[in-house]
């Protein structure tokens, strides 16, 4: 018979905290596995692969022009940047030329775009730290977006203004008062805006020094979009690429050292990195509604007869675009038999930035977590729960989005006694 | 400034809501009475914030200029064009568009547009109000 086995007290002192694959601060089914010791993150892994809905497949069963209206709907808040980035791809395939005056178009509703995002991503953020008074200011300011891309496109958010080889509709010179009176808004009230997010103890206190992602680590994990410039790399598919009409445009790179002169690579240069994209957006319109050339805004006004182009066509294109969130790429492949394309494949900005969670959450507090996570601005769907495993006490309890929000906002207040 | 909301949060209280409360002020105690009480022109309903020109809202279809060359259901993305053959008509089922207005677009004879009517809520997918032909 065996001895019975000397239970040995267990000398591990770390712990694990599986997040998702329902995250709560993060709209994206996405699966954390944290390594906990006390309150400090030791190691974080990550999973995806949760959320896939077949929509290529289902883009596969339909031809381009009802393929825009699908790639509008991958994702909410960039129902502009997706459209375009396949258009752009088809436009590549099918070899069709875009009026100047659509490119001119098409930056503005882009920036437009990138406004509204980024205004909401500043009340989000605030609202993770439980700062809900800033989520409102934010959200009046995006409301007047919102309403001025309801007036050029006719629908808030889902804005079908794209068509390949242009856009559907234009910006005649009785609307250009309205566009101008909001950037108005947007301008008067930005500086309020920069004042609460950058001058304010309090989203100081949970921004600076948190979640730090270095320029090694940017560039090596391929970081896009906000997220890698905040660390100070200079990539931006405007610049570089130049498509659209960015490249008549006055643009550069923003990163955090314009304003600040140092880069940090935290969640602080990460709220300046979009506050000053939203300043450049606006100059960006002013910009485009200045220098707009009159014109066409298709190349093709007849749809059965684009469609027939696009049937003739064998081969592949891709389509690029700087969302909000940092570039995305549109792949299409046409047989040349079938107006359905052979392959579309769609690869999201979000993609790319979850792997730089890894660094930034490592030695952050668990409170810390929906702040870091939001601060790359992660475009994935909805929410709530999350369990904890303690190893020692060999319990498993669930802490609900309700109770990891409340460990926040307590964080905040423990930091400003 | 140490805390810079504060000044707007006291400014905030001698302003009016932003919110536009549709459709009463108050929520009321019950609704389907409510809205009875509206139909009698007992109560009146607080108006929606106006639509912009160029609104995409439920689509509105004239069925004596329609040839039925059936383009709208090549392009429509939803699948929520039906063509009946025995009349050469269409029927759109507007709880499956998607409000794209694409058969606008593609319509040789312009049979079809967009009104500003956005309020189709309804509990059943095929009623009177969400078949359009």
């Amino acid at each position: 018979m065996k001895k019975k086995e000397s239970v040995k007290t267990t000398t591990k002192t770390t712990y694990q905290i599986p997040i998702g694959p329902i995250h709560p601060a993060l709209k994206e089914p996405v699966m954390f596995e944290f390594e906990i010791d006390g309150e400090r993150i030791i190691d974080v892994d990550v999973s995806l692969g949760h959320v896939h809905r077949g929509i290529e497949w289902a883009g596969m069963q339909r031809n381009p022009v009802q393929i825009l209206y699908l790639a509008e709907r991958i994702c909410g808040i960039c129902s502009y940047s997706h459209p375009i980035a396949f258009a752009r791809a088809v436009e590549n395939a099918c070899d069709i030329e875009v009026p100047e005056r659509a490119e001119y178009l098409r930056v503005i509703h882009g920036e437009l775009e990138r406004i509204c995002s980024h205004i909401l991503w500043a009340g989000v953020a605030a609202h993770e730290i439980g700062f809900d008074t800033v989520l409102f200011l934010t959200w009046e300011m995006r409301e007047k977006a919102l309403d001025l891309t309801e007036y050029l496109t006719g629908n808030r958010v889902t804005k079908a203004i794209i068509m390949i080889g242009g856009v559907r509709r234009d910006i005649t010179s009785d609307m250009v008062p309205k566009v101008q009176e909001t950037l108005k808004y947007f301008k008067d009230n930005f500086e309020k805006l920069r004042h609460i997010f950058l001058d304010d103890k309090t989203v100081r206190l949970r921004s600076q020094g948190c979640g730090v992602l270095t320029y090694d680590d940017a560039l090596k994990l391929c970081a896009i979009g906000p997220t890698t410039r905040a660390s100070g790399v200079k990539k931006d598919v405007r610049v570089d690429q130049a498509y659209a009409a960015y490249g008549d445009l006055d643009i550069d790179y923003m990163t955090p050292d314009v304003l600040t002169g140092e880069v940090n690579g935290d969640v602080y240069d990460r709220i300046i990195v979009r506050l000053l994209e939203v300043k450049q957006s606006i100059d960006l319109i002013e910009q485009c509604l200045d220098k707009m050339p009159s014109g066409d805004i298709l190349s093709e006004p007849k749809i059965p007869k684009l469609l027939a182009r696009v049937k003739k066509t064998a081969g592949e294109g891709i389509g690029r675009h700087e969302a909000p969130r940092g570039e995305v790429i549109h792949y299409v492949k046409f047989d040349g038999e079938n107006d359905n394309p052979y392959t579309w494949k769609a690869r999201a900005p979000t993609y790319n930035n979850i792997l730089p969670w890894i660094p930034m959450l490592k030695g952050e507090q668990i409170a810390d977590i929906p702040i870091v996570a939001a601060s790359t601005d992660p475009c994935i769907s909805c929410t709530n729960r999350v369990t904890i495993v303690d190893n020692d006490k060999n319990s498993r309890y669930i802490l609900n989005r309700e109770e990891l929000h409340r460990m926040s906002i307590e964080k905040t207040r423990r930091l400003m006694k | 400034m140490r805390f810079t909301m504060i000044p707007r949060v006291f400014m905030q209280m001698f302003k009016k809501p932003w919110t536009n409360k549709f459709p009463a002020k108050y929520q009321p105690s019950n609704t389907t009475k409510y809205l009875a009480e509206v139909s009698e022109g007992k109560a009146k309903i607080n108006p929606p914030i106006e639509t912009p020109p160029g609104f995409r809202g439920k689509i509105q279809y004239d069925r004596e200029k329609c040839i039925g060359c059936q383009l709208c259901i090549k392009v429509c993305p939803s699948g929520a064009i039906e063509f009946k053959p025995d009349e050469k008509k269409i029927k759109i089922y507007v709880a499956r568009c998607t409000f794209c207005s694409q058969c606008n677009d593609v319509c040789p004879v312009n049979c079809l547009s967009m009104s500003d009517e956005f309020l189709l809520a309804d509990a059943d997918l095929y009623s009177k109000d969400l078949i359009v032909e």
